[in-house]
């Protein structure tokens, strides 16, 4: 599992060691390199209102992905595509990936489940989530007496 | 997590040394599987964000050359808060060691899989009838 905006949970030194290396490549315009073991990548995009998460599942059907949103938490899960060639046949590479995945990302907001819509195009998953209506920022007016 | 977890790091194309760049963007190398059967090569290459307008397939020899443009797409509105990956074009050349029927070539994208059909070129045949005497 893994907290893009870690600001709960114990006191953990090696995540601010890893904060600070995050912080260190958007310096320099890299991304945030997801550990090894977490799929799929993502993207987190942000305004006022909510976000849109995006990650590249290039060949996953959208009747086999999984998609839960609970609290704060959104939950992906799906099966890539197995290879399918026939028998007898000769491998010359085999590098793209394969098998079952689940990831779950704590957003820094409540998500409103009804506001969640998926689209998935070309291979490209972009799920739109909103913050609840009461808990968007509100402008305030300061008044003059 | 289990042993089986996929793991995808999108690998950046190297740009050899003396060549220079001339598009916008970071050009990324597709990952495939590759299959010989008896009667063709079969390809499959994951380019996520492409569609069929965006792919060019070309095969000159024996040089097979794949290439997307995709550049990058942001939602609009958003701002970029976290980022694990990054998008742009595809680019990968492959050198095919078998004859292939270059007329017969079928290419297929399909949810940002590409798929190749390369049909080997059967060897010329020419039945010579022996006349007996």
């Amino acid at each position: 599992m893994v907290r893009p905006y870690s600001q709960s949970g114990p006191w953990n030194p090696w995540r601010r060691l890893r904060d600070l290396e995050q912080e260190m490549r958007r310096l320099f315009g890299e991304p945030d390199r997801p550990r090894r073991g977490v799929f799929p990548p993502v993207n987190i995009w942000t305004n006022a209102d909510g976000a849109v998460v995006t990650a590249e599942l290039p060949g996953v059907d959208p009747k086999d992905m999984e998609i839960v949103a609970v609290g704060n938490t959104l939950t992906l899960g799906g099966q890539l595509g197995a290879p399918e060639f026939a028998e007898g046949s000769v491998w010359h590479r085999r590098e793209r990936p394969s098998g079952k995945f689940s990831r779950s990302i704590e957003l820094p907001f409540a998500i409103d489940p009804d506001s969640v819509e998926a689209r998935c195009r070309d291979g490209v998953l972009e799920i739109r989530l909103q913050r609840p209506e009461q808990q968007k920022p509100r402008k305030i007016t300061v008044q003059v007496d | 997590m289990t042993d089986q977890t996929p793991h995808v790091e999108k690998r950046e194309k190297d740009v050899p040394e003396g060549v220079e760049h001339l598009h916008e963007g970071k050009l990324f190398i597709p990952p495939a599987d590759i299959v010989e059967t008896d009667s063709a090569v079969l390809v499959k290459a994951d380019m996520p964000g492409a569609g069929a307008e965006q792919v060019d397939v070309t095969l000159e020899q024996d040089v097979l050359t794949i290439h997307a443009r995709v550049g990058r797409h942001d939602p609009e509105g958003y701002g970029l808060a976290y980022s694990e990956y990054e998008t742009g074009d595809y680019q990968r050349v492959f050198s095919l060691s078998a004859e292939i029927d270059a007329d017969h070539i079928d290419a297929k994208i399909s949810a940002g899989v590409l798929t190749l059909t390369l049909p080997k070129a059967k060897p010329a045949q020419k039945q010579i009838r022996v006349q007996a005497h």
